[in-house]
């Protein structure tokens, strides 16, 4: 692998990184494990746990593939690896 | 016009949609049969990956087992976060490389990368459990839907259903199938929406269902949230609150997890990605995919919540302005002549709906009579026991445009849409299973020199075989219909998924080390399912019965791939670190999956 592709492969893997810890938060973490402590915290009729859980993530991970998505655009245009 | 004549059109019109579709898409190709000719724009393979994913489960029943769960709402939560958080995984983990790698089938990738016809065949053992063990479900649904909207046999509804599949399937391969989803998909997101949207406007002040479930509830004037609304008044009868947290947050934990990482597994869903012309549309492809995915998965808490509120006040009156308690229950005078109440007749003839009033009273109390408290008010008030006897789950989606007092068309496309969510399911499964047999079994191992004709011509008399074999289990489910989706999504979760997603990021690991892991991971999956759903789901053979007492660590069967996934990555490093590392060229492999210049080069062979 040549120099200019392994910066390219760590820079990729450090968006996914970021990224993947965005995905655990809004649903493992705000969805489940910290509902008990954020109660009282409310969206409109619900808690904002209940809300991550049955809405609040999934807009979470629809917004993350799309950035993650223009993020790896750019990324591969500045190595020049696009097509 | 009555309502079986207008079932009959809708559903009909939608078959026409396909065939055509499937006419004008015929492959000519191993490439068109296999990837559609990797033209598909990633927009419209969003929208195929969307029914190609959404299955009857997703359609028929998951509102209604959010809305009926008896420890409440939240807790299946990890259906929506689950089915849907595994499309970021195939976006940042899987989908753009194998989108580069360029070739057809997921056990085609794990046996080039390596480097080994071991691993390749195992690949292809647990693709044809996880895939055949999935269209059983889809195959029954078709038949049921069917049978209940045409009114001819679940039998004779699974020859239809499988007929129709076998004409735009088995012609068109993955071109035929793509295109057709994309108008199933449409079907199927309108058949969805349009009753959830009245139900949201009737019962909250909202026209979006997203915006209903958090907004307040109407028919009470306002001034309650209409989630408040509906704790107080399941709480009331002695159920468990809507909004109650979970009894077990591991397993709830674990659960969401396995759901994900079998969703990113899953092979059909895989192979869609394949589909489109770059590693740049992969990647936006799944993002599509999810935006489609997520107009249904945002409506079905609302509708699965508005309609267990829907419910319970048609059975208890009063609770529309106060408390439920304080007035009379339904009775059974008014459900047979109320028109607004014909829904709850006609759901007791197709046995999804049961009552029973059983202290002769006239009335139908629904309450849950586990709870003490309501032991004791039943005492005082003469009731013997919950009269509503039965309610299935799928109750919820298929009568709600009739609690809803719908028009009957909505209804006919209610019906449209659960036979295309069934539908489109089936056949990208089907697909995924003959990819599997011919371009891995026959050209990979048995006859390499097979002419593209050749393969061309087995790969549709292997997609015909698929359909006859899930067309015979379909009419003969083993008896284990339920808990299949869990063996299905375990393995996904426990062979799958890691050994492509270490293929790709490790170039450490190696031959060795995948065969051993998936080994792992599909055996330890397995067996933790087999004990308590019973060995190979023969009725009566299972070692622990299937409760929550009896689980390891509490972590239900549903839940384990997620362990197994864990097994997999332990056991392939740990075996990789004391073998031998992977040979240059497949080092080599790896470094060009990773850059996606390129990826219009590469061809199918």
């Amino acid at each position: 692998m040549s120099g200019q592709d392994s910066a390219y492969w760590r820079a990729n893997v450090r968006i996914i990184l970021v990224c993947l810890v965005i995905w655990a938060v809004s649903s493992f973490g705000l969805g489940i494990v910290l509902r008990p402590a954020l109660e009282g915290i409310m969206i409109g009729g619900a808690d904002l746990g209940f809300w991550f859980a049955q809405q609040g993530s999934i807009y979470i991970f629809l917004v993350l593939i799309f950035v993650y998505a223009w993020l790896m655009n750019g990324l591969d245009r500045k190595h020049g690896v696009d097509e | 016009m009555d309502q079986f004549t207008l079932n009959l059109i809708f559903v009909g019109l939608t078959f026409a949609i396909y065939i055509g579709i499937a006419i004008w898409a015929r492959a000519g190709s191993t490439a068109e049969f296999y990837a559609a000719g990797r033209g598909v724009h990633p927009v419209l393979n969003g929208m195929a990956t969307g029914a190609d994913w959404m299955s009857a489960a997703s359609f028929i029943s998951m509102a209604g087992i959010i809305a009926l769960a008896p420890a409440g709402g939240y807790t299946q939560s990890a259906f929506l976060m689950g089915w849907t958080g595994g499309y970021v995984l195939l976006a940042l983990l899987l989908a753009p490389y194998l989108r580069k790698f360029g070739k057809f089938t997921v056990p085609e990738f794990i046996g080039d990368r390596f480097y080994s016809g071991g691993a390749r065949l195992l690949a292809v053992i647990c693709l044809i459990v996880i895939s055949i063990t999935y269209v059983i479900g889809q195959m029954r649904g078709v038949g049921v839907t069917f049978g209940r909207f045409l009114e001819v046999s679940t039998d004779t509804g699974l020859y239809i259903g499988a007929a129709i599949v076998f004409a735009y399937a088995v012609f068109g391969g993955m071109k035929g199938i793509t295109y057709t989803q994309v108008a199933q998909y449409v079907v199927l997101i309108i058949a969805y929406t349009i009753p959830a949207i009245f139900i949201s406007l009737a019962l909250t002040d909202s026209f979006l269902p997203q915006l209903g479930l958090i907004g307040s509830y109407a028919p009470g004037g306002g001034d309650q949230a209409f989630l408040a609304k509906l704790d107080e008044v399941v709480t009331e009868l002695g159920f468990t609150a809507y909004t109650a947290d979970t009894p077990n947050m591991l397993n709830m934990f674990l659960f969401t997890m396995s759901l994900m990482i079998g969703t990113a597994g899953l092979p059909h869903v895989i192979i869609r990605f394949f589909t489109v012309p770059k590693v740049a549309d992969a990647r936006t492809s799944a993002g599509w995919a999810l935006v489609f995915i997520a107009l249904l998965y945002t409506v079905a808490p609302a509708v699965g919540s508005m309609a267990r509120l829907n419910l319970t006040t048609t059975m208890w009156p009063n609770a529309v302005a106060g408390n439920a308690l304080d007035g009379d229950a339904v009775s059974l005078e008014a459900i047979q002549t109320d028109p607004r109440l014909n829904w709850v007749k006609t759901w007791e003839q197709t046995g999804l709906l049961h009552m029973e009033d059983l202290n002769g009273d006239g009335r139908i109390q629904y309450y849950n009579d586990k709870n003490p408290e309501m032991q004791a008010l039943a005492a005082e008030r003469g009731w013997q026991g919950n009269e509503v006897t039965k309610i299935d789950n799928d109750i919820m989606v298929l009568a709600n445009p009739e609690i809803a007092a719908l028009p009957s068309w909505v209804i006919a496309l209610v019906a449209a849409g659960a036979v295309a969510a069934a539908l489109s399911t089936a056949a990208g499964l089907l697909l995924a299973i003959s990819s599997a047999i011919s371009h891995d079994l026959i050209k990979g191992a048995i006859n390499p020199k097979i002419s593209e004709k050749g393969e061309l011509l087995a790969a549709r008399i292997s997609m015909t075989g698929a359909i006859l074999i899930a067309t015979w289990l379909g009419l003969n489910p083993p008896g284990f219909a339920a808990q299949v989706v869990a063996l299905a999504f375990g393995l996904a979760a426990a062979t799958i998924f890691p050994v492509l997603m270490m293929g790709i990021f490790s170039k450490r690991v190696n031959k060795e080390g995948a065969i051993a892991g998936m080994l792992v991971g599909l055996v330890f999956t397995a067996i933790y399912i087999f004990l308590y759903k019973g060995w190979f789901f023969i009725p009566g053979t299972a070692t622990f019965a299937d409760v929550p007492e009896n689980y390891l660590f509490g972590i239900s069967p549903l839940s384990i791939g997620a362990v197994g996934a864990i097994l997999n990555f332990a056991v392939a490093f740990g075996v990789s670190s004391v073998t031998r590392t992977p040979p240059r060229e497949v080092v080599e492999l790896v470094e060009s999956i990773r850059v996606p210049r390129g990826a219009g080069a590469a061809t199918g062979h």
